[in-house]
């Protein structure tokens, strides 16, 4: 979650959605977001909202954060059900942060076991959660299965020391294959998550990270280029020059070469994702691309429900304040127009290897991006080119 | 008291002054040296305003004139002033301070037996007011010197008394010494301009003849016409003639402005003051026309008279296409007030619609627009501007170019350019510098005077064109401010001219074609392309930019092809962040204009077209 939330409207205070969220829910998925926002650093990089001990204050913490998030779990229930929504089985969960697993895995079972009480989980479901190298071990992680965690997704980033540390990433990556094969061991799938595009890196430094993470025969990968966001500490150190910018020309030839190595053995199925079979694919992220509901739960999480978003409050305090005192932590949240809903639905839906319908797109716009090599096509549907993933911003405004 | 008492005034009641108690002077000078001030002093001296009502720079009307502390539009003040028992009536005649007016100060001054030469005692006489003071002296006008400001510290009145002495003739002693500000002086000067200045001559009993120094459109009464009867009189209702397009007006009102205007029952000789006939548009009332009666017309005209020439031509694009007919109602209105201004819709394939301008220079070209802007809320895009070439192909047929892109191709005989006069006022120290910014400006060094041992008149012949893109701000960044231009158009000359073509993939961008001097076309092309080069955002594709003389290629950049635009993450389900930004882009690329198939942001063509801007005021407002 960026620190900056979208403008939008006021959310009400007691949740309630609209009844145009109502329409076809029946038929959508319904998806879980846990937002665990807590680190032991903050790396120079990240603007998620997430908070470090002392930057965190009194007031609130680690210890009791689970019992809030298990308080907004028993609230979007109950406004789902008030708003006249069908009764829906979760069919996927995902724990991100900051850092899950500097929790006690006691609470990410707590949290876990909230969803499965009030709203129901649904067979077969899949249930992540993000961990960093460095905070799992072989216990932990058979803890997490016991809880019902099916996937676990590493913060491997790179295993170049001099990338590392200029991601202020503070893991052993000589540690990795070990806590891969305990995961495996413990019966989770395992994702690998790389970051490509760092200050300094080189083409060889980014093979070294891709051949690495195929090394350990992972499930998934997903590689996503360093984004430097204002506010961060990495921003600073690119603006005084101290780091070189990142260039979107090296992030091509980079992603290429993730896409070159990555694709012996993996798939890709969403433009930074990559899996082993389709049955690995990350059902909580397609559900995304594909315009899914999903209630996402903590400081700043941002939900999804029939053309509805909206965004929590960021501060785990004013948070917590909000769901003691009865009310939505909502700080705001948009109803999606028509207009809103192509875009997103071009926006999203394109990023998939499964192909976009032609139906109801302009004929020439799709001419011009099959003869200029953006997609490929085949009856019904067009499908992006590894260089039309590049530009896919350009795709989706021919489009719209 | 000088204040004539309500007894004495009797004897100058306007249509009833005898011409021996009339003054018409103007006052002759640079901007910033003090005019504004001056008058509005002897407004307060006169008792005309009082203290109460006076706002600085009573005369100046418009905002813009008030802000930039120049004059743009003149007026004429009737101002009642007593010397030993006698009472005379003023005529102040205010002139534009600008050489692309020059025209208009000419009429000013053929209003006027005398002038104001006021110069700035820290400052000394600058090149314009030169021009304007041996446009006086040719005028045959009394000149009376006047050192202002001499209350600043750096005022340095002896120095600047005997470089005026040396200018005009006569002695340092001669040189009157005021200060607008603390109003020291001005009574001794309005009693000088009784003592010195001629009393206007003229036949009573002539058929009438006035001449029309300004007009200017008022929203309420239509054209007010300016004017200096010369012979005969002047009254209310009677018929008048335009002479030189035999137009007939009813003269609705007469008066005298003092300084509001105050209807009168006529003007008699050597009189000044305005007329209101009902027309709109001030190209029936003309400057420097003559005004007779219809029934009793003159036979000849007072002469003088000619049609503004427009010498600067440049196309004003909205930024908005969808504001063209803003634009158009706007400039219709302008031309209302702006005898010069005239403008001809265009269409230009990289800007869309718009209008092809000429202007009298570039200072009338940035008020015009600055107007456009301002009063009209528009946002308009202006091409570089360019002179008129006329062009004589082989087979004998010939073309005036007033727009680069109508440049004609084929075997091309002759191209002439206009040149103008320059003078160049400067400190000593900047002469060589100024030599080598003149010379490559092609321009002919036609002699140099020493006015003082620190200051010096430089006289050069320079093409037009190598003046109106960028040469005053170059002159004064090379003489840190100092050293002040002038220039007259005299002529035009034969040259080695081509044109400049800018291809974007191929695609001619017209609004980039320029006429430049064969020696100077591979810079301005290497320039561009560059430029461009740098403005234009990386496409899905790569994009050629070439400069082209014909067919022939003088300089290549390329844009290389962007490789990736895709944000790789969503943020965990912001998606309505991602979303936002594509909306942002998309309205981004509506203000984008396509070239072939290359998207060229507005802004790319406002910086290309503007980063040289022309400028004809100081270099401290030059970049926008």
């Amino acid at each position: 979650m960026s620190p900056q939330l979208p403008d939008g409207e006021v959310a009400p205070d007691d949740g309630t959605l609209p009844a145009s969220a109502l329409e076809g829910a029946a038929e959508r998925d319904l998806g879980v977001y846990l937002h665990v926002p807590f680190c032991r650093v903050r790396c120079g990089y990240c603007d998620f909202n997430t908070y470090t001990a002392s930057e965190l204050g009194g007031g609130t913490s680690q210890a009791t954060y689970a019992a809030d998030a298990l308080a907004e779990i028993a609230f979007g229930a109950e406004v789902l059900r008030r708003s006249g929504l069908p009764e829906r089985q979760v069919s996927t969960v995902f724990v991100g942060g900051g850092t899950p697993t500097l929790l006690p895995v006691a609470d990410l079972a707590a949290m876990v076991d909230g969803v499965r009480e009030t709203w129901g989980i649904a067979p077969g479901a899949e249930i992540t959660t993000e961990a960093n190298p460095d905070s799992v071990t072989p216990e932990s992680l058979a803890a997490l299965v016991a809880a019902g965690f099916t996937r676990v997704s590493f913060g491997v980033q790179s295993v170049v020391p001099h990338v590392l540390a200029t991601l202020d990433r503070t893991h052993d990556p000589r540690r990795v294959p070990d806590v891969v094969r305990w995961a495996r061991e413990a019966g989770l799938a395992v994702s690998v998550d790389l970051i490509y595009g760092t200050p300094g890196e080189s083409l060889a430094d980014w093979r070294a990270s891709l051949e690495a993470a195929l090394a350990l025969e992972p499930d998934h990968v997903s590689a996503y280029a360093l984004t430097v966001e204002p506010g961060t500490a990495l921003h600073r150190r690119v603006r005084s020059g101290e780091l070189p910018a990142p260039t979107g020309d090296d992030e091509a030839a980079k992603y290429e070469l993730a896409d070159e190595i990555l694709g012996r053995e993996l798939g890709w199925y969403e433009i930074s994702n990559w899996a082993r079979t389709p049955a690995d694919r990350c059902r909580h992220n397609l559900a995304y691309w594909r315009g899914a509901d999903w209630w996402g739960v903590g400081p700043g999480a941002h939900s999804h429900v029939g053309g509805v978003r909206w965004w929590n409050v960021k501060h785990p305090r004013a948070y917590a304040g909000r769901l003691a005192a009865g009310q939505s932590p909502a700080q705001g949240r948009e109803i999606l127009d028509g207009d809103a809903r192509r875009l997103e639905r071009v926006m999203l839906g394109t990023r998939l290897a499964d192909g976009f319908p032609t139906a109801g797109l302009d004929p020439r716009a799709v001419s011009t991006l099959i003869a200029d090599e953006l997609v490929t096509f085949r009856p019904g549907t067009i499908t992006l080119t590894r260089r039309g993933r590049l530009l896919a911003d350009t795709v989706v405004h021919r489009l719209t | 008291m000088p204040i004539p008492s309500a007894s004495l005034s009797a004897s100058i009641a306007p249509a009833a002054t005898a011409p021996q108690l009339l003054r018409n002077f103007c006052i002759i000078a640079h901007i910033d040296h003090g005019k504004s001030t001056l008058a509005d002093r002897m407004l307060q001296s006169t008792g005309v305003v009082d203290s109460r009502a006076m706002r600085a720079q009573y005369l100046d009307r418009m905002d813009i004139e008030r802000e930039r502390g120049i004059t743009i539009k003149s007026q004429a003040v009737r101002m009642p002033w007593q010397l030993d028992e006698t009472a005379y009536a003023l005529n102040m005649i205010d002139t534009p301070g600008h050489v692309d007016f020059t025209y208009e100060v000419s009429r000013s001054l053929a209003a006027c037996e005398g002038a104001v030469l006021l110069v700035d005692a820290a400052q000394g006489i600058e090149a314009q007011t030169l021009a304007n003071l041996y446009l006086a002296m040719e005028n045959d006008l009394t000149i009376i010197p006047v050192l202002n400001k001499i209350d600043l510290p750096a005022a340095q009145p002896e120095k600047y008394a005997e470089e005026l002495a040396k200018l005009i003739g006569g002695d340092p002693e001669d040189c009157m010494r005021v200060s607008g500000k603390t109003g020291v002086g001005v009574e001794a000067l309005l009693d000088r301009i009784v003592r010195d200045i001629p009393a206007p001559t003229g036949d009573a009993d002539a058929p009438a003849r006035a001449m029309i120094f300004d007009s200017v459109y008022d929203t309420y009464r239509g054209v007010v016409t300016y004017v200096r009867v010369v012979d005969g009189q002047l009254s209310p209702r009677e018929k008048i003639v335009m002479m030189s397009t035999r137009a007939t007006h009813e003269l609705l009102e007469i008066g005298v402005s003092a300084p509001e205007p105050t209807p009168t029952k006529g003007l008699g000789v050597g009189e000044v003051g305005y007329l209101i006939t009902g027309v709109k548009d001030v190209r029936q009332s003309r400057v420097g026309d003559t005004v007779t009666n219809a029934h009793k017309p003159a036979e000849q005209d007072l002469g003088g008279y000619s049609f503004p020439k427009p010498m600067v031509f440049s196309g004003l694009y909205p930024i908005d296409g969808s504001d063209y007919p803003v634009l158009r109602d706007a400039l219709d209105k302008l031309k209302l007030n702006d005898a010069a201004l005239n403008y001809e819709p265009e269409t230009s394939a990289a800007l869309g619609f718009g209008f092809r301008c000429g202007f009298l220079g570039l200072l009338h070209l940035e008020i015009v627009r600055e107007r456009l802007e301002r009063e009209f809320n528009l946002d308009l895009i202006s091409t570089a501007p360019n002179v008129i070439y006329e062009v004589t192909m082989e087979d004998g047929t010939e073309h005036v170019v007033t727009n680069p892109s109508e440049y004609p191709a084929g075997k091309i005989n002759e191209v002439r350019e206009p040149v103008v006069r320059c003078t160049i006022l400067t400190p000593s120290e900047f002469v060589g510098t100024i030599m080598e910014l003149c010379q490559t400006r092609r321009g002919v060094l036609l002699g140099m005077d020493y006015l003082s041992e620190e200051r010096v008149e430089m006289r050069y012949t320079l093409p037009m064109a190598e003046i109106v893109f960028d040469f005053f701000d170059a002159l004064k960044s090379r003489t840190r401010g100092y050293a002040s231009l002038d220039y007259e158009r005299t002529g035009d000359q034969v040259a080695d001219l081509v044109k400049v073509d800018i291809l974007l993939q191929g695609e001619n961008v017209d609004a980039f074609s320029s006429i430049q001097h064969k020696d100077k076309a591979y810079a301005y092309g290497v320039m561009m392309a560059g430029k461009l080069r740098e403005l234009i955002p990386r496409q899905q594709f790569e994009v050629p930019i070439q400069a082209a003389v014909g067919s022939r290629i003088i300089a290549r950049e390329t844009i290389r092809a962007i490789r990736k635009d895709v944000l790789a993450k969503c943020y965990g389900g912001d998606i309505s962040r991602k979303r936002k930004l594509l909306e942002k882009q998309k309205e981004g690329k509506k203000r984008m204009k396509t070239i072939g198939r290359v998207e060229v942001p507005q802004e790319a063509f406002i910086a290309a077209l503007s980063s040289d801007a022309p400028t004809g005021k100081d270099a401290k407002d030059a970049k926008k």
